[in-house]
């Protein structure tokens, strides 16, 4: 059951279009990440859900009601920024009863919701704390409590773990997980960290130039990208330049591949096809059936992988393994095969850069 | 090795100091000196216990106070609205904040009385309430370059654009914004922007005299042109007056949510927290 429909936004700041022709719905419960590189619109979407900004054209319903002309103070939306934005002359317990007032809600009722919300982040012990007394990740903690503290239709997250360092990052990240599953609130969640996006979210939408260029499960994102972009962006990619060869074939580095997904491309015509790291071994794996011959650049260990750099038809390559104990470390200048199967190949719509 | 003490700074710093106090010293000493051969008090107590002095200073305090609060009511609006909707304006509202300073005081006390003298439309000056507010509004233009700048720099200091969103978001009205979130948040600029405003109020003579107001400035130059003593005590007063004034904007502007203003009273002692 979708909840938060936009159709066919786009949002243009003078001459300059930001956001076009976005289509997006979200079920009841799902937490969508819309991920991008800065400037790729993905914030100008949020604020438009929030009623911060106008879309130029198109339209915004929540749970069936159309919202696009409606101020964010009455759109009941819960949101969380980046740099915090906690009341500094409130305490804690101030900043997160704030919502509540304005609702009107009783005292009893409001210290009562309160009590809940601390205790939902763990931090009930620094309620009479101000702002400037605690952390960044507790800070960020108090303005998840505040914003979900008036139970909104919606949750929105503005890149609320990009001020905060890599651990805090990891835990506040898990926590907003839990708790938007306890809660099973909707929730829209904006970043520039694939590996943010990926790790938490139901679908992830990727944006790129004010368009949204793939919509799917991470799993889709990460596995079958629908453009360049989205390969390059989500993830470590190997690219080659090859040339279609037939509707399920193209030719890469001297070799012709047949029994690909399909080019759709007719045959002479370059694209890209692309390769993880991952998919890539020296070894030969139960499942690859395909090879190239190269040459190892580089060998490095780093623990629970062994990554190497390989040459093959004058390119380098990353290649990304396993380690085992009985893993071998490639020897620089060797002469070697990289081995990978047909279905991990990549085929990308557009030539990437 | 040891450091040679830096003296030749030591003495610049001295003869600076010097420039200062001196005159301020002697000021004060000659205050002292109504009575022959002794010093005393009898020239602070033969002001105080002027019938004019009192209500000339209570004039010009209630004078000052109205430009206060005239131009906290301009001055935060304008700010707030400026930063948040803006942007691009900031530099010509900050010109044009500073004309004042640029525009004497004379200039601008002839401009009201050809304005509003007697054959305008608006004839302000033909009556007593008239001119008393048309010297409010002047002490509120004088002080306008300061009270935007404390209030401005204070509105710097907090992110308005995320705390009014933030507001927003969590249904409230703009003017429940205003008035919840972001005006004791820039309380202490307003305070130091109210003190700026008070001090230049209360001494201030272009615009007074010229208006004919009974005020203070004006009483202080005539105690000069009248008396010996008397004038020194006031000045010394004055002086006295401002620092303290400057001491308050200091407390206001330093202290921190949740502190009493004194916070070196307060016995808590609070820590950063740490996750």
């Amino acid at each position: 059951m979708s909840f938060l429909t936009l159709t066919n936004i786009n949002k243009s700041f003078g001459a300059n279009t930001v956001v076009r022709d976005l289509d997006l719905t979200v079920n009841t419960g799902e937490f969508v990440s819309v991920l991008g590189p800065s400037g790729c619109g993905k914030t100008t979407v949020l604020r438009m859900i929030a009623g911060f900004e106008t879309p130029s054209s198109g339209s915004i319903r929540v749970d069936g009601t159309d919202v696009t002309a409606l101020p964010a103070s009455r759109r009941k939306i819960g949101m969380v920024f980046q740099a915090y934005a906690l009341f500094p002359n409130m305490s804690v317990r101030e900043n997160v009863a704030f919502g509540l007032k304005i609702v009107g809600m009783s005292r009893a009722q409001i210290d009562a919701r309160v009590s809940e919300m601390l205790d939902l982040i763990s931090l009930g012990h620094l309620a009479d704390r101000y702002p400037y007394q605690m952390s960044g990740g507790q800070q960020q903690r108090v303005a998840l409590a505040r914003a979900l503290a008036p139970r909104p239709n919606l949750l929105l997250l503005d890149e609320p773990l990009s001020a905060l360092d890599a651990q805090i990052r990891t835990s506040l990240r898990d926590d907003i997980r839990r708790i938007q599953q306890e809660l099973g609130i909707t929730t829209i969640f904006v970043t520039h960290d694939q590996e943010e996006a990926l790790s938490i979210s139901d679908r992830v939408v990727v944006m790129h130039k004010g368009r949204a260029d793939q919509i799917g499960s991470p799993a889709q994102i990460y596995n079958h990208p629908s453009t360049g972009f989205v390969a390059n962006f989500v993830g470590k990619l190997n690219t080659f330049d090859a040339m279609a060869s037939g509707t399920d074939s193209v030719a890469v580095a001297g070799q012709n591949i047949a029994g690909l997904r399909s080019t759709a491309m007719p045959p002479g015509t370059p694209i890209t096809v692309a390769l993880r790291p991952e998919a890539l071994s020296l070894a030969r794996r139960p499942g690859d059936d395909l090879s190239l011959p190269g040459r190892v650049l580089t060998s490095s260990f780093l623990g629970s992988v062994i990554r190497a750099q390989i040459e093959i038809a004058g390119q380098s390559v990353s290649v990304d393994m396993f380690n085992r104990s009985d893993a071998v470390l490639p020897v620089v200048g060797e002469q070697t095969e990289v081995w990978f199967a047909r279905h991990d190949v990549l085929i990308l719509r557009e030539v990437s850069p | 090795m040891t450091r040679r003490p830096p003296i030749l700074s030591i003495l610049i710093a001295l003869i600076g100091a010097a420039f200062f106090l001196v005159p301020l010293i002697a000021t004060f000493n000659f205050s002292l000196r109504m009575k022959r051969g002794e010093l005393s008090f009898a020239a602070y107590r033969s002001v105080f216990e002027s019938d004019t002095f009192l209500s000339v200073l209570s004039f010009s305090a209630v004078a000052s106070l109205m430009a206060i609060v005239l131009g906290i009511l301009i001055v935060v609006p304008t700010a707030y609205w400026v930063r948040l909707r803006l942007p691009r304006m900031r530099p010509v509202i900050e010109f044009l904040s500073l004309m004042p300073l640029i525009i004497p005081p004379v200039v601008l006390v002839f401009g009201y009385v050809r304005i509003y003298g007697t054959s305008s439309i608006l004839p302000l000056t033909m009556t007593q309430m008239g001119t008393n507010i048309l010297l409010v509004i002047g002490y509120v233009v004088l002080s306008i370059p300061y009270m935007y700048r404390a209030i401005d720099n204070g509105m710097a200091s907090i992110d308005i654009a995320t705390l009014t969103e933030a507001a927003e978001s969590l249904g409230a009205s703009r003017l429940r914004t205003i008035a919840v979130v972001i005006f004791p948040n820039v309380q202490s600029a307003i305070v130091s922007g109210a003190f700026l405003t008070f001090s230049i109020s209360m001494g201030e003579f272009v615009i007074t005299s010229l208006l004919n107001r009974p005020a203070f400035g004006p009483y202080l130059v005539q105690m000069g042109q009248d008396f010996a003593y008397q004038p020194s005590a006031l000045a010394i007063m004055a002086f006295v007056f401002t620092w303290v004034c400057m001491v308050l904007m200091e407390l206001f502007a330093t202290r921190k949510p949740g502190q009493r203003l004194l916070p070196w009273f307060v016995r808590r002692t609070v820590q950063k927290g740490k996750l």
